[in-house]
C-alpha cells in the first residue's frame, strides 16, 4: 500500500507539470499580461518595459515557470493585480466552491445511485424506460440553459427561492446552484450504477446470498451495491475535479462568488496570477482525488491489494 | 453535456470480437458466422457487424427519430432561407420583447430581432462546429490512440502521460482562457480549441480497442504470414476496432455542440454578429422575466439538437455491441 502511494504520487509529477505548464504558456504567450495593468488604455512603451522587468516578464518563459513554481510550494501564489494577494482572494473563493461541490456530490450520490438501483433492478420496466428517458433529456439539455430556466421557474416564477446567491453563500442558498451543477452527472451516475447493477444482478455470489435467504434489502445493499460501485465511485471521483471547475456557468447565472466567479473575473480583465494560481489549485485538486478514488477500490472490493 | 467529459459507460470495448474470421475475401466485409439476433440459422448468408447493426437500426424507433431530426437540422443549417424570410441580422428596436405575432411565431428578442429566424440560422454555427470538430477530434484522436496501441512501449508511455495532462484541465475553464485572447470571429478558433482538448478521450478509446483487436488470432496469423505493418493496422486491426470509437464519436458530436453554446455563452466562443444560439441564450438571459420566449426559443433548439446526437450514439452503440442485449 505505503509503496503503491509513493508510486501513485511520483506519477503525478510529470502530470502536475505539464497541466500547471500548459496553462501557464496559455496565459502568457498568448495573453499579454501587462495589458491587463493599464486597464483599458494602451501601455505607454516605457511603463510595459519596466512593468515587464519588475514582473520578471523580460525572462525566458520556462525562467518564469520555474521561478513561478518555486514560489508557489513556499506558498507564495503571487499577487493580483489589484494589490490582493491571490491566497486572499482563494480563502475566500475556495470555501465557497468546496460547500457548492459538497452539495452537488450529495445530490449525485444520493439521487443518482439510488435511481440507479431502482431502476438497474427493473430493467425494460416503465420505470426504468422512464428514468432512462429523463437522464437522456437531462444529459442533452446544456448546464447553463438548466441553470437559467430553473432560476426562471423557481426564483422569478414562483419566488421559491433567491435568484441570486448573497456573498456568503450558506449551505441553504447553495442547494438550487448545487443540483444544477451536479445535473450532468447526476444523470450519468444514474445510467452508470444503473448498467453496472443490472450487470451483478445475475451473478453467481447474488444467488448464493438470495439462495441462503438473506432479506432482500441485505442482498442489494451489501452484495450487488458494493460490487457495483467501483466504476460510479471512479466517475464521482473523476468529477470532483471537473465539478469544480465547471462551476464558472454555474456560479456566474447565480452570481456566486466563487472559484468560477473569481476565474471568470480573472480571465477576463488578463489576471494572470490570479488564473495560474487557481488553476494550480484546481489541477491538484483533481489529481489528489483520482488518487484517493484509487485507494478506495481496496476498500470496496478486498480481492485489490496494492502491493 | 456541456463539458465534453466522456460517457462513462465502458461497455462499448471489444465490439466486434469473438467469432469473427477475416478471411481476406473482402476487406470491409469481415465475415462473419453466428446466428442472427432473430434466431435466423447459420444457413442464412453470412453477415458482417456492420450489416447486422444496420438491420437492428432501421427497426429502432429511437435511431429513426433522431436520424430524422439530424436530417432536418442538416438541411435548415445547408439552406435556412428555405423555412424562413428575411435576414438574422435585420432587427427593429420598436419590436423589442414583443411576444408571437402573425409572420413572427417565436416573437422578438431584447433587440428586436426575430427570435423565429435567428433560432433557424443558429442551426448552422452549431451542426458546423459539431461535425467539423467530431472529424478534427476522431481523425487526430484514432490515428494517434491507435499508433499507441498497437506499437506500444515508449511512445504509449508518453501519450497516456499526455492524455493525463489533458485530462486533468477543466475543459470550459481551458476554453476561457485559450479563447478568451482570440479576437477572430469565426468558428474555427472554436473547433481548433474543441480538437485541442477533445482528442485525449478518443485517443483512449482508440488504443483500448485496438489493445484488444491486435491479440485476435486472425491477427497473429495475418503477421507470421509477414503482413506489414500498415497492412495489419488497416486490414485486420482497424475494421474491428473502429465500433467503439464511431460510437464514442456520435455522442461526442452533441456534447460539442453544447460546448460550443457554452462558450459563446460566456462570450468567448463566438461573439455577435455570429449568430449562435449560446450568443442568443446569453443575450435573453437579462431580458428573462419580461420576454422569457427568446431565451426558451433557442434553449429548446439548442437542447434537441443535442438529445439527438446523444441518441444517435446510444442507438448506434446498442446496435454495434451485441454483447449489450
Amino acid at each position: 500500500m505505503g509503496r503503491y502511494v509513493v508510486r501513485r504520487l511520483l506519477q503525478m509529477i510529470p502530470v502536475f507539470i505539464g497541466a500547471t505548464l500548459l496553462i501557464f504558456l496559455m496565459v502568457n504567450v498568448m495573453g499579454d499580461p501587462i495589458a491587463g495593468l493599464c486597464g483599458e488604455r494602451q501601455c505607454d512603451p516605457a511603463t510595459a518595459a519596466r512593468l515587464e522587468q519588475e514582473f520578471g516578464l523580460d525572462k525566458p518563459v520556462w525562467q518564469q515557470y520555474a521561478t513561478y513554481m518555486g514560489n508557489v510550494f513556499t506558498g507564495d501564489f503571487g499577487t493580483a493585480f489589484n494589490g490582493q494577494e491571490v491566497t486572499e482572494l482563494m480563502s475566500t473563493a475556495f470555501p465557497v466552491t468546496i460547500r457548492l461541490t459538497l452539495i452537488a456530490i450529495l445530490f449525485e450520490i444520493v439521487i443518482g445511485v439510488t435511481l440507479g438501483v431502482v431502476t438497474g433492478l427493473r430493467r425494460g420496466r416503465p420505470v426504468d424506460t422512464g428514468v432512462l428517458l429523463l437522464t437522456l433529456v437531462v444529459i442533452s439539455v446544456p448546464t447553463f440553459v438548466t441553470g437559467l430556466l430553473l432560476q426562471l421557474l423557481l426564483g422569478v416564477k414562483w419566488g421559491w427561492i433567491r435568484p441570486s446567491v448573497s456573498s456568503e453563500a450558506p449551505f441553504d442558498e447553495l442547494i438550487l446552484p448545487g443540483l444544477v451543477l451536479a445535473s450532468v452527472s447526476l444523470a450519468y451516475v444514474t445510467r452508470l450504477t444503473r448498467t453496472s447493477i443490472a450487470e451483478n444482478r445475475r451473478s453467481d455470489y447474488v444467488r448464493t446470498a438470495i439462495a441462503k435467504g438473506l432479506p432482500r434489502h441485505r442482498v442489494v445493499v451489501r452484495h450487488l451495491l458494493r460490487n457495483s460501485l467501483i466504476p460510479v465511485i471512479t466517475f464521482i471521483g473523476a468529477d470532483i475535479g471537473f465539478l469544480m471547475g465547471g462551476a464558472i456557468v454555474t456560479e456566474r447565472i447565480f452570481n456566486i462568488h466563487g472559484v468560477g466567479y473569481q476565474l471568470y473575473q480573472g480571465i477576463l480583465r488578463q489576471n494572470t496570477q490570479t488564473v495560474v494560481g487557481f488553476v494550480t489549485v484546481l489541477v491538484l485538486v483533481f489529481l489528489v482525488a483520482n488518487l484517493i478514488v484509487d485507494l478506495l477500490y481496496a476498500v470496496l472490493d478486498p480481492r485489490i491489494r496494492y502491493a | 453535456m456541456p463539458d465534453g467529459r466522456h460517457e462513462p459507460e465502458q461497455a462499448i470495448a471489444g465490439t466486434g470480437m469473438g467469432g469473427t474470421m477475416d478471411l481476406g475475401v473482402d476487406e470491409a466485409e469481415t465475415l462473419e458466422k453466428r446466428p442472427g439476433p432473430d434466431g435466423t440459422g447459420p444457413g442464412d448468408r453470412p453477415r458482417s457487424l456492420w450489416s447486422d447493426a444496420w438491420r437492428d437500426l432501421r427497426r429502432d424507433p429511437v435511431f429513426i427519430v433522431s436520424a430524422l431530426v439530424i436530417l432536418f437540422l442538416v438541411l435548415i443549417s445547408l439552406w435556412p432561407s428555405a423555412i424562413t424570410s428575411g435576414s438574422p441580422l435585420t432587427c427593429d428596436l420598436s419590436k423589442a420583447q414583443q411576444g408571437s405575432q402573425s409572420g413572427h411565431p417565436f416573437g422578438f428578442d431584447g433587440q428586436g430581432c426575430d427570435v423565429y429566424t435567428r433560432t433557424v440560422y443558429g442551426a448552422r454555427t452549431s451542426v458546423a462546429v459539431g461535425v467539423l470538430a467530431t472529424l478534427g477530434v476522431s481523425v487526430l484522436g484514432s490515428v494517434l490512440g491507435a499508433l499507441a496501441g498497437y506499437f506500444g512501449g515508449v511512445w504509449d508511455s508518453v501519450l497516456s502521460r499526455i492524455t493525463d495532462v489533458f485530462f486533468a484541465i477543466p475543459v470550459v475553464l481551458g476554453g476561457l482562457v485559450l479563447l478568451s485572447v482570440i479576437t477572430s470571429n469565426t468558428i474555427w478558433p472554436v473547433i481548433g480549441f474543441i480538437v485541442l482538448l477533445g482528442w485525449p478521450q478518443l485517443s483512449r478509446i482508440a488504443r483500448g480497442s485496438v489493445i484488444t483487436a491486435k491479440q485476435n488470432d486472425y491477427v497473429q496469423a495475418a503477421r507470421a504470414l509477414g503482413a506489414s505493418h500498415s497492412r495489419l493496422v488497416l486490414r485486420h486491426i482497424a475494421p474491428n476496432a473502429v465500433a467503439p470509437v464511431i460510437v464514442v464519436a456520435t455522442i461526442a458530436l452533441g456534447t460539442y455542440i453544447s460546448l460550443e453554446a457554452t462558450l459563446s455563452y460566456l462570450g468567448v466562443g463566438l461573439k455577435p454578429p455570429s449568430v449562435s444560439w449560446g450568443i442568443d441564450i446569453s443575450a435573453a438571459s437579462p431580458y428573462i422575466r419580461n420576454a422569457p420566449h427568446a431565451l426558451l426559443w433557442p434553449s429548446g433548439a439548442l437542447a434537441l439538437t443535442v438529445l439527438a446526437f446523444i441518441m444517435l450514439g446510444d442507438a448506434v452503440r446498442d446496435a454495434l455491441d451485441p454483447k449489450l442485449r
